[in-house]
């Protein structure tokens, strides 16, 4: 099994039009199991209009809650909690569960056995069908944490689900930033197609980014969308990649075609084609052969100025 | 007052309108990037850093002579940041949220606080403001506790107001980042996946109960269901920023629209004017005092 993450430190930087359009190009090569690993703002079921054939709750963690009968209002769990989210009442304590970390030091200690402490539920997860083939997504309801657990759940399912189907080839839409949700959709990938902007912020987060798949060992390939607003940045970008040793998957201009295809619920290369579509094939046709070829890096980065 | 910039989608405009903002101020201001994952305030409001810390999160450390391998810790640990197998107690600092229930369990004392670093925290100034920023460790999984001990700064210290710029979605990193505001401002663009992120934002930060605005940038593409929905959810729009190539390409420049695009300049000062009459609406009493 061949797992692709699309991942780009930055935000709206491309990477769901540019998934969506790589399950388009894949299904015609033996097709590929779909994955949103964006789970918190999850977008490409928009562009896909999955049809849901399964849907279950995802339970995670857990969370406190003080019964104000029994609370004698003593205080020793608002001096315990780390998270500042004991809160203090009339006349019993409260808990704030958006500052809640579901840690139990409260529950533990309380001496009047006030406190409560259930199971959290988080969002719900789907098994989908779409015109490209299959897909597993989700949505964690606003203003949950765990949202690794909930990717990493996923992607157990998309793999055992992709191997009953006979597929080989995984396709993931992976979160913006370095933290949890990202983590965990880089584990157990094979390759991470990295989408950045010739901008400072599209610069600065694609170096982070690429850092944190190097410290996994993760092998990676860049793609510069909209590289015509900065064509210096973008040689930038691409110069740092060669001196860094990561592949780059090609470039893509900014073409109001993405925003038209995004507001009809297609991808780009269902439209009539543009410039933009014909350089995203090139892309995935780079992408594809790194997939099946790319070996884990070295764990230690290259120091090609030193 | 403390006006946090925030969104569902990632890239729709938040350090644009943060530095923007930050650069047409009047009066004291803090500007604090919350951004930990991915930090970009820095880059557009060039700030001169007087100073960095590491930041640490409290994780417990094993004196194995005194450990009885009695696995209270384990049995309790919600993170499974402990764990005994056979004759050995194992600590993984990494899972680890600092809650410090293990070290207060333990009556033996074989667990004493450490530190994991988080990254740092960076201070300096931007022109007349103040500019605060944490930056996540590469490999790091946990932004909010690093995000805590910024804000915690942030109040130690804060003086006139401040500009939050947060990071995107509306999980736990986002709620954190917003969650201590006076008033939120979403930005979004007109486009299917805009809606559809600032629809959950609008869910996630409501129940916060705090003014909240929207402005919609790259005014001009794709559709009008932003509007419709602004509308219907009576959401006010602060404002809407006409998409430009002129902004795009001042923005890969790395420099601030309301600095380098003259018409961006009275529309930044319309917004930050919306922004403060939703403030003192909401909290009469404090803008009196301002």
């Amino acid at each position: 099994m061949r797992e692709i993450v699309v991942i780009s430190g930055k935000g709206g930087t491309g990477k769901t039009s540019i998934t969506a359009a790589f399950a388009h190009l894949a299904s015609v090569q033996g097709g590929a199991m779909l994955c949103d690993l964006d789970v918190d703002a999850p977008d490409l079921h928009l562009l896909l209009a999955p049809d849901r054939q399964e849907e279950h709750a995802f339970y995670s963690g857990r969370e406190a809650r003080i019964d104000p009968s029994v609370c004698t209002g003593c205080g020793l769990c608002a001096g315990l909690c780390r998270f500042g989210a004991v809160m203090p009442g009339p006349r019993a304590f409260g808990i704030d569960p958006l500052r809640c970390e579901g840690c139990g030091v409260c529950e533990r200690f309380c001496p009047a056995g006030a406190i409560g402490f259930s199971e959290k539920h988080c969002g719900q997860w789907y098994a989908s069908a779409m015109r490209f083939g299959p897909m597993v997504h989700a949505q964690l309801f606003p203003g949950q944490e765990n949202s690794g657990r909930l990717v990493a759940l996923l992607k157990k399912e998309a793999r055992e689900r992709a191997k009953a189907l006979g597929l080989t080839l995984m396709l993931c839409d992976g979160a913006p930033g370095i933290g949890c949700p990202v983590i965990s959709s880089l584990s157990g990938a094979s390759l991470a197609v990295v989408v950045t902007e010739p901008t400072p912020s599209g610069r600065h987060d694609l170096e982070r980014v690429v850092d944190l798949c190097r410290h996994f060992r993760i092998p990676v390939a860049v793609v510069v969308n909209k590289f015509d607003l900065n064509p210096e940045n973008s040689e930038g970008i691409e110069d740092y990649c060669r001196e860094q040793g990561h592949a780059l998957a090609g470039r893509l201009p900014h073409d109001e075609v993405v925003v038209r295809a995004m507001v009809q619920g297609k991808c780009v290369t269902e439209l009539p084609e543009t410039p933009f579509s014909k350089a995203l094939r090139g892309v995935w046709e780079v992408v594809a052969h790194h997939a099946r070829t790319a070996s884990r890096p070295s764990p230690f980065p290259n120091t090609p100025n030193a | 007052m403390i006006y946090a910039i925030a969104s569902g989608k990632g890239g729709t405009g938040k350090t644009t309108v943060t530095a923007s903002l930050a650069a047409v101020w009047d009066g004291p201001l803090t500007a604090v990037d919350l951004d930990v994952e991915e930090p970009n305030l820095h880059l557009f409001l060039a700030p001169e850093i007087t100073a960095e810390e590491p930041a640490f999160l409290e994780v417990p450390v094993l004196d194995a002579a005194r450990c009885i391998l009695c696995g209270e810790c384990a049995a309790f640990c919600q993170y499974k940041a402990l764990s005994l197998m056979g004759k050995t107690l194992l600590v993984f600092p990494e899972m680890c949220h600092g809650c410090g229930g293990c070290i207060a369990l333990c009556q033996e004392g074989a667990l004493s606080p450490g530190g994991r670093e988080l990254g740092h925290i960076l201070e300096g100034s931007a022109g007349a403001a103040r500019f605060l920023m944490g930056r996540l460790r590469v490999g790091e999984a946990m932004s909010p506790p690093l995000m805590r001990q910024v804000k915690a700064r942030l109040r130690r210290d804060a003086a006139g107001d401040v500009l939050i710029d947060s990071p995107p979605g509306v999980s736990c990193p986002a709620v954190n980042a917003v969650m201590d505001a006076d008033v939120i401002v979403l930005v979004t663009e007109p486009t299917p996946f805009g809606l559809h992120d600032f629809r959950l934002a609008v869910e996630a930060f409501r129940p916060l109960g705090k003014p909240l605005g929207a402005v919609i940038n790259r005014a001009g593409i794709g559709d009008g269901r932003v509007q419709d929905f602004c509308r219907e959810a009576g959401v006010p729009v602060w404002a809407e920023l006409p998409f430009s190539r002129a902004v795009a390409e001042a923005y890969s420049r790395g420099e601030v629209a309301a600095r380098a695009v003259p018409e961006m300049r009275g529309m930044f000062l319309a917004l930050m004017a919306r922004m403060r009459g939703a403030a003192a609406a909401s909290n009469p009493e404090e803008a009196d005092h301002a």
